[in-house]
């Protein structure tokens, strides 16, 4: 059956930012099918240029309202690369504790509130607190339980007030760790049932074969600094991040766009996975083989799948960072910072995928120059030619506008774009 | 006026009316409105309180009859002024949420170059992108209520909401941020050498960054009378730099547009 469909979505909803997408076919040919990024930028890195150090993290967590703490802890790294300065372990773990904590917080906001509506078929998370509310009841314990951790460590859930270059301001309350670990025990039940509730969802059957970059794993399933890998066997080092963005403009974009050996890259839950299968925490390696998530899985739709598995890691793994915490007697929060010329590049793995930040000092730690690229920067080609290649499938099989409207909705939805983060 | 639903709550056996209620966003991160999501223990209760009917971020469903318009970030394209404009007629209270609405916030740190060409061109190369310079709302439209910080404070947007739906009146407090921190115990940040703008910024964010021992940066503007001349002089003679000074007076906007403007 030859059809002509016409998708016209403006503001694309139960995304962060603002993004269209374009579709028309004709007669069973594909015309176009166009994802459009018309945020507003606001030119964070230029913002930075004449400004101190410690400036820095304080405002580069304001790129994103989701993100704010990745943003902030590859902003310290990269001052601290800067200036020679390395974490202690006390730092390391309470860092990587409140990173896990922002990543259970985002993936559970997008799996829930953003992405579980479309196969239930509602428009929203709040039709459900009537037809489906212990789903809501269950989401909401999850991610208040993520945000309590993120106060706890790093004072604020949304742009943070505790961490600084050099460490902490204060350091949390051992009491309050010990009942974050209980809760944290008693929520991998929680993510069991919300396991369940995915099993019996009908993820679209779809797949492009795609390059996936991430941190390399050393050991761990790799969150803040470390070597760079693609699925196609490119291997760099943290400093050399640009060689493997290679940002671009483009005009149907306020946002860059990058790529590697192919068109286009993915990253995010999916890339780390695909990447780092090895490290996961094993109940978490488990989980995604129930799911036939095994690397490589080209399915980006399976990235909703590939966050649920990382929030049975992250949970599993901040167990494990408690213990650990408790055992020993806390030393200082932070150590003191000297400032000095050079450059410094952090890369850190936040929930949508690797964010670079990087900057060049001079003699007074003023900032001279100032570069980020955003996660969802790198994968706006890969969403771009994801939508063609299925948009293309449904030329050929013939389906109503939609029908298609929805699937090509929840397939960019399914990256969870950060869309104001990826324009700064 | 007529109410929603069929689950009325009532306050003192008075029905309560549900105001219709929508969130935009503008130039931002859009945390604020995440704030709105982020208080999952009593979000349920809020939501009770209201009928939200449009918010992107969250929800699919939308339309255009709201009485009271949320609107998170700031103004930096025509095609946003016009879109603002547009909500102004449509609401009856129109309310900046967060300092980016209100000032501005960290985006304005943009308008310090006065060659926004050269700025466009710092991050795009030869590639510019449509862009002007910052502006709060009440440069464009008559704003009816404010709700500053930085992120804004749930507790506080929940209360303001709990209050416009009971028709009380609002007040925001005069005093400063620092008056909180003295009430939490807190020992001074100034004693321990950190910067902090607490003398001279607005309350009512209950002095969350000095409980965390980081010192404030001044995201909700100058409280009433606050006196930032000699604010300057008193940091300066603890030994801060005018540098230092300047970073957190610049940082949200508030204070700017208060020497701009006389007042806000």
């Amino acid at each position: 059956m030859k059809k002509t469909v016409s998708v016209d979505v403006k503001h694309l909803s139960r995304v962060e930012g603002h993004g269209n997408i374009n579709i028309k076919i004709k007669n069973g040919k594909l015309l176009e099918a166009k994802w459009q990024v018309i945020e507003t930028p606001r030119f964070f890195e230029a913002i930075l240029v004449g400004k101190k150090w410690d400036n820095a993290p304080w405002l580069t967590s304001r790129i994103c309202g989701i993100c704010s703490i990745g943003h902030m802890l590859a902003s310290i790294r990269a001052v601290e690369n800067a200036f020679g300065i390395t974490p202690d372990e006390q730092t390391t773990k309470l860092r990587l504790l409140l990173k896990h904590m922002e990543t259970l917080q985002s993936h559970i906001l997008h799996l829930c509130f953003l992405a579980l509506p479309d196969f239930m078929h509602a428009g929203s998370i709040f039709p459900l607190i009537r037809s489906h509310g212990d789903i809501v009841l269950l989401a909401a314990r999850m991610k208040q339980l993520a945000n309590d951790a993120c106060d706890c460590i790093g004072g604020r859930r949304l742009h943070p007030t505790r961490t600084v270059v050099g460490g902490f301001t204060a350091l949390p309350d051992k009491k309050d760790l010990a009942s974050l670990s209980e809760r944290l025990a008693a929520s991998l039940a929680d993510l069991m049932t919300l396991a369940d509730i995915f099993r019996g969802l009908n993820i679209p059957d779809f797949e492009r074969e795609t390059e996936f970059v991430s941190l390399k794993g050393a050991g761990d399933y790799p969150f803040i600094g470390g070597d760079l890998r693609s699925s196609d066997n490119v291997e760099m080092k943290e400093h050399e991040y640009r060689k493997m963005t290679n940002e671009y403009m483009t005009e149907q974009s306020t946002s860059k766009w990058c790529r590697l050996s192919r068109n286009s890259f993915a990253v995010g839950a999916l890339a780390r996975l695909n990447n780092n299968f090895e490290f996961l925490h094993p109940t978490a390696r488990e989980l995604a083989r129930s799911f036939d998530l095994v690397p490589l899985n080209h399915n980006p739709f399976m990235n909703n799948i590939a966050q649920l598995v990382e929030c049975v890691h992250v949970v599993s793994d901040s167990i494990a960072l408690i213990d650990h915490l408790l055992s020993s007697e806390f030393t200082a929060p932070r150590q003191e910072v000297i400032s000095k010329s050079g450059i410094g590049v952090a890369a850190v793995e936040v929930p949508r995928g690797i964010l670079y930040h990087c900057y060049e000092f001079d003699d007074n730690g003023r900032i001279v120059k100032a570069d980020c690229v955003i996660p969802t920067g790198q994968n706006h080609a890969n969403i771009q030619l994801d939508l063609e290649a299925l948009a293309k499938d449904y030329a050929a099989r013939g389906s109503d506008d939609r029908e298609l409207e929805l699937l090509a909705s929840m397939l960019v939805r399914a990256y969870d774009p950060c869309i104001s983060c990826s324009v700064h | 006026m007529k109410t929603n639903g069929a689950d009325d709550k009532t306050y003192l056996g008075i029905p309560l009316y549900r105001p219709r209620v929508a969130f935009f966003e503008f130039t931002s991160c859009e945390g604020c409105q995440l704030q709105i999501l982020n208080n999952e223990g009593t979000l349920l209760d809020f939501l009770s309180l209201v009928e939200v009917v449009a918010f992107r971020e969250a929800m699919t469903e939308k339309s255009d009859d709201y009485e009271i318009a949320f609107i998170e970030g700031s103004i930096t394209r025509d095609d946003e002024v016009e879109r603002l404009k547009k909500i102004r007629k449509k609401a009856k209270v129109l309310v900046a949420l967060g300092s980016c609405a209100c000032f501005g916030g960290v985006n304005q740190l943009k308008n310090r170059f006065h060659d926004l060409i050269a700025v466009n061109k710092m991050v795009y190369g030869e590639h510019p992108v449509n862009s002007g310079l910052v502006r709060p709302l009440c440069d464009i439209v008559k704003v009816d209520m404010q709700i500053f910080g930085c992120p804004v404070k749930k507790e506080e947007v929940e209360k303001i909401v709990i209050n416009l739906a009971l028709g009380k009146s609002i007040v925001l407090p005069k005093y400063p941020v620092c008056m909180e921190c003295k009430a939490n115990e807190n020992i001074c940040l100034f004693e321990q050498g950190e910067p902090c703008l607490g003398p001279i910024t607005r309350a009512g964010c209950d002095s969350w960054c000095p409980n965390n021992k980081a010192g404030c940066w001044g995201c909700r503007g100058p409280a009433d009378d606050a006196n930032v001349e000699q604010m300057k002089k008193v940091m300066k003679d603890l030994g801060f730099s005018d540098e230092t000074i300047m970073d957190r007076l610049e940082c949200f906007g508030g204070f700017q547009t208060d020497e701009k403007n006389g007042q806000r």
